[in-house]
């Protein structure tokens, strides 16, 4: 084999600490190496064409370049490669900026380490094997999961574009946070009047398939051809039959439901549509507390329906779609704020989250847009919103920040003066977070124009007394205590990953962190993407995250899987593992721990093999590490090159102590 | 620091590596003995390559990987877990001091944290002073023998 | 039952100005089966003075009394009544841990630490956890019946719960589920773990008034008719100073401060003056009389 090495200055990035001419000149001396040379900067155009000139010239079978990460250029490279006419797999990186020469200051010892990784890199090219994608048909349907305002745009974009769309919905509506909310920040526009009318477009979308009140229960396949078994929790009502006129509302008996959608303040009847604008706008029974479930008697539901559509005996149903992508968008949900005990862990009726607030702002909401408190129906003089609780705070694990609180609470401010005229707000914050169009200018509006007062410092402590409410906290500005007395103290309570997302994200194979949001495949440049092909990420799934940010990332994911079905076919990556038929004894372990299900079974001449499928598999490697036989090899990286790596470096020191 | 001793990385592409990366890009200054071996996960890591390397001469061995439930392959970190952990426990059984070997997880952003688990590393390795060689008293006792028997 | 041993730091306000909890920590911890071992010749845990000056001295001080405990056989852990005690010894015992510390301190000690050294435990939390609320509900003789007190843990009893290791630090229930077993009504009392000014009541009187009234004021705003608290300090400040609250803040409470062993030694049928009661400044007579009549 014929070995091009290149070693890059990157101008002084490498060269000033290592000898970049010295390791070239050595590196003429390795086995299979016919060429090597120093090149000022290998990424550049006159770069890569002197690597695709030396590797015509020399006729070259490989190269390696020794510059930065593989994680940076090796595309590039792989690229430049194939542009000489060379497999792209013929072609290794040795990392000698990252992890040579911005970390050590000793030139001789950088030179020898460089030296140490382009060996290693040329042991491993030297086994490296030609790789050759392979083509595959895909399914050009998309599951968009989540109804919140992410998954509504995604699946509207999704549609728009000619695909089909299957969108999954946990709850009876979508809608989301975003329908909950009574106004959104900056504009003060009303939140539900501006997606409303994207809900009914899904409604009425040819392309979009809804299942609402339904879930996934099992999603298999890969990129282009994914299985997935959607649960359709039953209603109790036969939504082909009803009409949403609200007759069974009206009479039912069972006034005493928790209510969800106005975030259990007040409470709602056992067969119910949870808002005006829902969609579907269908009724469903709460079987929890209807009567009938309870008691068997009852079914006053049943006798008032005009079409017949009650069905006390609906079973849950099992639906079948088949996509060629997905798309996560299940939001989030607050974070168990009761571990405030200082704040009275939810024992005091009267201090509320920020969406329970937005409940009570609202028109559709249980007060009719009242600002009530829950205690006893007074109207507050007094309110003091506390933010960052659950954010920004290590001591109960919630280390980062919310982003959209900030935002909200100064509207809520704002709003709640719009109500109650002579009502003060008192806002206790860390740091104005405002970030956005507007956004600043709207805050400083909420403080000047609507004399909110904004005190610096954490509260300490809440406690009732006299029928309100004392907050004690610091002002850290003025270095002082302060107290104040509300009738009302609502929570900018922090965000987390939705309620069963480490679930579902275990049901899709990608990674999640340990607040529930999922990882995206990069946190710069690949924001809508996972490390599993075929799945996106949109809005609050994958942090918290404000409504313009997340109907951004709907669109983006939208994006990306309407690039991704422009093609019939996709192509494999070609590094994946691959069985040797005459090792394999067929114990399939490899199976057994394979994260990805991309091993199976096969018959060969009436014995039991392990087959890879190659657009499955992900190129973990696990199975080769688990193989007794060392019959399944991760191509591109089999446990000879890795100890040819090894080897390399060990023979270099014995060398050195036997010289 | 003394001599330089032979310390093998293996590190996993999508944590571990990149914040061996992220460290560099950080210009966060490490000891120059580290040699990384670059994987796609913890999990490809076979028993094996660790033992291998330490009785082929390396004084000291180094996994890192993605912390766990964070891993880009969902669960291969933890089988190394396991496997690591194994390896750790066998060492002394092989007559090799276990403070040779670490692994330890890493994730993509944590430059700062690689800084401190490769200065950790290296000194702890060389507290214990370069690896008895098996294979080079093996050669010069066959030398030796050779030659009295000559 | 098998017998609870353990060894106790009575500590010097125990002696003092808060003998009336050391006695019925006694006698109520006897009649629980509990067998009290006093730490032979022990001295002050250094109290507030010494951390402030010099964290070793403090450290010594209190490893002295571990040390001696340590003599004590068949023991399990140091109990002591008293929070501020307690959070001395027990950040001592934390911090010996670490063996840089544990050589400083050994330097000033004649006899110095060695390896494991004795749990510490308050004397609420041995009752909570080791005699248990279904053992105290089981031997009440006289219920608490009709009375409203007010539980008041004061605030280093659960702090830093890193260190305290017990109930919550924010809404503490050990008070609360020993009241409901003695069958008192537990007042609605939400400043728990609040300051009463501690020994400001020294140097800045004011603060005492100005914190301790604010407990005294919610306390009675819940209708309570008597507060319970587990530190000599916060019943002193509230009882003893109470009418010097009452002068400052122009209010009049008559609001008797119990330790809460003295409550659970009534329910368990000793005498008043067997609890000390006498030596309470606000008279719970009229309290008591009330509530047995």
């Amino acid at each position: 084999m014929k070995i091009g090495v290149f070693i890059c200055h990157c101008g002084s990035n490498i060269a000033g600490t290592v000898d970049v001419a010295k390791v070239a000149e050595m590196a003429k001396s390795l086995p299979e190496v016919a060429f090597a040379s120093d090149t000022m900067y290998a990424c550049s155009e006159p770069g890569q064409e002197g690597i695709i000139n030396a590797i015509k010239e020399k006729g070259l079978d490989g190269a390696v370049v020794a510059s930065c990460t593989p994680r940076m250029h090796g595309p590039t490279f792989m690229r430049t490669v194939a542009r000489a006419g060379l497999n792209p797999y013929m072609f290794e990186m040795a990392n000698i900026r990252e992890h040579v020469s911005w970390i050590g200051k000793d030139k001789e010892a950088n030179t020898a380490k460089a030296l140490d990784l382009v060996r290693m890199a040329v042991a491993k090219l030297a086994r490296n094997k030609p790789l050759f994608a392979k083509s595959f048909a895909i399914n050009k349907r998309v599951l968009v999961l989540g109804g919140g305002v992410a998954g509504i745009q995604a699946a509207l974009d999704c549609a728009d574009g000619g695909l089909e769309v299957v969108l999954v919905e946990k709850t009876t509506t979508i809608g989301g946070k975003m329908a909950k909310l009574d106004k959104t920040f900056p504009t003060v526009d009303c939140s539900c009047c501006i997606l409303g009318p994207k809900m009914v477009d899904v409604a009425q979308h040819p392309n979009i398939t809804l299942y609402a009140s339904a879930e996934v229960d099992e999603i298999n396949g890969y990129v282009g051809n994914f299985q997935v078994k959607v649960r359709k929790k039953p209603t109790y009502v036969d939504w082909k039959l009803c009409t949403g006129c609200g007759a069974c509302l009206e009479k039912c008996p069972s006034k005493k439901s928790p209510d969800l959608f106005n975030e259990f303040v007040g409470t709602t009847t056992a067969i119910n549509i949870p808002f005006p604008q829902a969609i579907p706008k269908k009724a469903s029974i709460d079987a929890g507390s209807c009567i009938k479930f309870k008691t068997g008697k009852c079914g006053v539901c049943a006798k008032v329906c005009p079409v017949k559509a009650i069905n006390y005996e609906m079973e849950p149903e099992i639906v079948t779609e088949e996509v060629g992508a997905v798309i996560a968008a299940t939001g989030y949900d607050l974070m168990d704020w009761t571990v405030y005990e200082q704040y009275g862990g939810g024992r005091y009726k009267d201090v509320i989250t920020s969406l329970q607030y937005e409940r009570l702002l609202s028109a559709s909401g249980p007060t009719g847009g009242h600002i009530k408190r829950p205690s006893d129906g007074k109207e507050p003089k007094t309110v003091v919103f506390i933010q960052c609780v659950g954010s920004r705070d290590k001591s109960v694990g919630r280390p980062y920040c919310s982003g959209f609180c900030c935002m909200y609470t100064a509207k809520q401010a704002i709003l709640t003066k719009d109500h109650i005229p002579d009502s003060e707000s008192y806002v206790f914050y860390m740091d104005i977070r405002a970030p956005g169009k507007m956004y600043d200018e709207f805050t400083r509006r909420a403080m000047e124009e609507y004399g909110a007062k904004y005190v610096r410092g954490r509260v300490s402590m809440v406690y009732p007394s006299g029928g309100r409410y004392v907050v004690r906290g610091v002002d850290t500005l003025a270095g002082t205590q302060v107290e104040v007395e509300a009738d009302l103290v609502v929570l900018a309570v922090g965000a987390e990953g939705a309620a069963g997302a480490a679930h579902l994200a275990e049901k899709l194979r990608i990674s999640y962190d340990s607040y529930g949001f999922y990882m995206e495949s990069h946190p710069k440049l690949k924001p809508v993407e996972t490390n599993t092909a075929g799945v996106y990420v949109a809005g609050c799934v994958q942090g918290p995250k404000d409504i313009p940010t997340s109907v951004a990332q709907g669109s983006a994911a939208a994006a990306k899987v309407l690039a991704l079905f422009s093609k019939d076919q996709l192509q494999s990556d070609p590094q994946v593992s691959s069985v040797d038929l005459k090792r394999c004894v067929g114990c399939m372990k490899c199976a057994m721990t394979c994260p990805f299900g991309a091993i199976k079974e096969q018959e060969v001449r009436g014995e039991i093999k392990a087959q890879v499928i190659e657009t499955m598999c992900q190129g973990c490697g696990l199975c080769t590490a688990t193989c007794p036989q060392g019959a399944i090899q991760l191509q591109h990286f089999t446990d000879n090159q890795i100890l040819a790596e090894i080897n390399t470096l060990l023979e270099s020191e014995l060398e050195e102590t036997q010289g | 620091m003394s001599k330089e001793l032979r310390i093998i990385g293996f590190l996993c592409n999508w944590c571990s590596y990149g914040g061996a990366d992220t460290a560099g890009v950080g210009r966060f200054t490490q000891p120059t003995d580290l040699r990384i071996v670059r994987l796609p996960c913890s999990g490809r890591i076979d028993p094996l390559f660790v033992l291998k390397t330490l009785t082929g001469g390396a004084d000291g061995v180094l996994v890192s990987g993605c912390h766990p439930r964070d891993c880009h392959y969902s669960e291969g970190n933890f089988y190394a877990r396991r496997r690591l952990e194994m390896v750790k426990r066998f060492l002394p059984v092989i007559g090799i001091d276990p403070g040779r070997f670490e692994y330890t997880w890493v994730s993509a952003s944590e430059g700062q944290r690689w800084q401190t688990v490769v200065r950790g590393f290296t000194e702890q390795v060389h507290a214990l002073g370069p690896i008895q060689r098996f294979g080079k008293d093996a050669a010069a006792m066959a030398a030796q023998l050779a030659a009295s028997h000559a | 039952m098998t017998t609870l041993r353990y060894a106790y730091y009575p500590g010097c306000s125990g002696l003092g100005t808060s003998k009336e909890y050391d006695m019925s920590t006694r006698a109520v911890c006897e009649a629980l089966g509990m067998e009290l071992i006093d730490i032979p010749d022990w001295n002050c845990c250094g109290s507030s003075p010494a951390h402030t000056v010099d964290d070793r001295l403090a450290g010594a001080l209190s490893a002295r009394n571990l040390v001696q405990a340590g003599d004590i056989e068949g023991v399990d852990a140091i109990i002591t009544p008293c929070p501020s005690c307690l959070a001395n010894l027990k950040t001592s015992r934390h911090r010996l841990q670490k063996p840089e510390f544990r050589a400083e301190v050994n330097k000033l000690l004649e006899r110095p630490v060695h390896g494991d050294i004795l749990p510490v435990k308050s004397v609420l939390q041995v009752i909570v956890e080791d005699v248990g609320m279904e053992e105290l509900r089981y031997r009440v003789r006289n219920p608490l019946k009709d009375m409203s007190i007010a539980p008041y843990y004061g605030c280093i009893m659960n702090r830093p719960p890193k260190i305290m290791e017990f109930d919550s630090q924010e809404n503490p229930m050990a008070l609360d589920n020993i009241l409901e077993a003695l069958g008192a009504t537990v007042a609605p009392f939400n400043l728990k773990v609040e300051c009463c000014g501690a020994s400001f009541g020294v140097a800045r009187r004011d603060i005492v008034e100005r914190l301790s009234g604010k407990l005294l004021n919610l306390a009675a705003e819940n209708k309570a008719q008597a507060m319970v608290t587990a530190c000599p300090l916060c019943q002193m400040n509230l009882d003893a100073r109470q009418n010097q609250i009452n002068v400052a803040n122009s209010t009049n409470h008559v609001m008797p401060i119990f330790y809460f062993t003295q409550l659970i030694g009534l329910a368990l049928g000793f005498s008043q003056s067997q609890m000390g009661l006498e030596k309470l400044v606000v008279s719970p007579r009229e309290l008591l009389a009330g509530a047995a009549g």
